[in-house]
């Protein structure tokens, strides 16, 4: 029976359970992307920064997030604490719980970018008499960000992917949405696999999107050192 | 809510149960992984004929899908997909093939760039010398593209590390699990996961302290 009416209602059902998921799953994306900028940059500055202290913060902040998994922060976020008298919902724990995540590799990527601009350009500026919020606004960030944006592209991927561990504490993502519809309809491997595709469907567009870029900007790079 | 050490310290055999079933896991999951991404990285070369672009588009179609969709999804299909493929195996096992297609799909890329990175000249040689292609890769090519991919290789054994927790979902009994449990039957939830988040950045940090200073000696 290829138009049953039941079946084309469950089809119905299964795709509006898996698109409210795919939205909340987006929305965590973007919000924790926009963590990861910030505290990318803010991390990667101190880094570079001449102060000892500073440096050191950051050397620990991203040690520490990248020696921890993602989904161990996010229960640590969820559980612990509460017990400290720290309440924050699902949503907002995995937000702050997967942008502290990806920003302690973000900040790799930015400081690598940032440091990659030439020795020249850095004298040039202190001959010039530029100040430092100018020198760096104007000469040093757009110059590194074709460095940047590559890999910041990729670790969006990921984040969009990584997303699916918000599932585990209880936010009803795009994997949340999933695990629903099978204690309702059962169908593990179909409901699954359906699942899969859908992330895919996200990820995919973006890799594209990535590698043109990074196509563009090689090329690019290569005519102006020709 | 305190910290109560006695009972940390209590649970630290039971976590370390989990300790051992996951560095299991991701040690036989990386040896997987390499073996798979030496396969599609092989499969990527460029080539002429049919059968060969056929090839290197199937190895393409799997590199794209394993990298754009999540570890937890791929994992839940394999475990749920393979007994109805009429193949029952135990949890660990499906854990292993899981984190060994995913990460195979990674490491072929780092192995495609490596390879790329042999110079031309070397190939060219051992047509000269008359070499034939297995012995061109296992005693030419294979040796030159692997140095500089250890590093790279450290870098992804340490994230398959800090990925198994993901392995709990279907129900592995590792690191992440065993806390879990000891949190779900004490209704305690500082100690545990305090002490696995310890364990877990007293394996992970080291390593990639070595591997650091592997890449920092190769380099001088």
């Amino acid at each position: 029976m290829l138009f049953d009416p039941s079946a084309v209602e469950t089809a119905r059902f299964i795709a509006r359970q898996l698109g409210n998921g795919a939205l909340v799953t987006l929305q965590i994306t973007f919000f924790a992307q926009l963590i990861v900028v910030v505290m990318s940059f803010v991390i990667a500055l101190m880094r570079l920064s001449p102060w000892r202290v500073l440096r050191w913060i950051a050397t620990v902040y991203v040690e520490i997030l990248r020696g921890i998994s993602a989904l161990v922060l996010l229960f640590y976020l969820f559980f612990i604490l509460p017990l400290f008298g720290i309440s924050l919902s699902p949503m907002v724990t995995g937000i702050i719980g997967l942008g502290l995540t990806f920003s302690a590799y973000g900040s790799e990527i930015v400081r690598s970018a940032l440091s990659n601009v030439s020795r020249g350009q850095r004298d040039a500026l202190r001959a010039l008499d530029f100040d430092s919020i100018t020198a760096f606004r104007r000469i040093i960030l757009p110059q590194a960000l074709p460095f940047m944006l590559p890999p910041m592209g990729n670790q969006l991927v990921e984040l969009l992917k990584t997303t699916s561990l918000v599932s585990l504490i209880t936010l009803s993502d795009l994997t949340f949405s999933g695990g629903q519809l099978i204690t309702t309809l059962g169908q593990q491997t179909l409901i699954w696999s359906i699942v899969l595709v859908c992330y895919f469907a996200m990820a995919w567009p973006l890799s594209w999107l990535v590698k043109r870029y990074e196509q563009h900007v090689t090329s690019w790079r290569q005519g102006a050192s020709a | 809510m305190n910290f109560d050490v006695a009972f940390a310290w209590s649970i630290v055999p039971e976590l370390f149960q989990g300790l051992l079933v996951t560095m299991q896991v991701v040690v036989l999951g990386f040896l997987l992984a390499v073996l798979i991404g030496l396969i599609l990285a092989i499969a990527q070369r460029k080539r002429a004929g049919s059968v060969n672009s056929l090839i290197r588009r199937l190895s393409s179609a799997y590199l794209s899908f394993f990298r754009n969709t999540p570890l937890m999804v791929q994992l839940y299909v394999l475990f749920f997909a393979l007994p109805l493929a009429g193949i029952t195996l135990p949890a660990i096992s499906t854990g292993v093939i899981g984190l060994g297609l995913y990460y195979g799909s990674y490491i072929a890329e780092s192995f495609r760039g490596a390879i790329e990175g042999v110079p031309a000249g070397q190939w060219e040689a051992a047509r000269a010398l008359d070499f034939d292609t297995a012995t061109t890769w296992q005693r030419i090519v294979l040796p030159q593209a692997l140095k500089p991919m250890l590093p790279v290789l450290g870098n992804y054994l340490i994230g398959m590390f800090k990925e198994t927790p993901l392995l709990a979902v279907i129900t592995i009994p590792e690191l992440f699990q065993a806390a879990k449990q000891i949190a779900g039957m004490t209704y305690r939830y500082n100690e545990p996961y305090t002490v696995m988040a310890l364990m877990f950045l007293a394996i992970s940090v080291p390593t990639s302290l070595l591997f650091k200073y592997f890449e920092r000696r190769s380099h001088v």
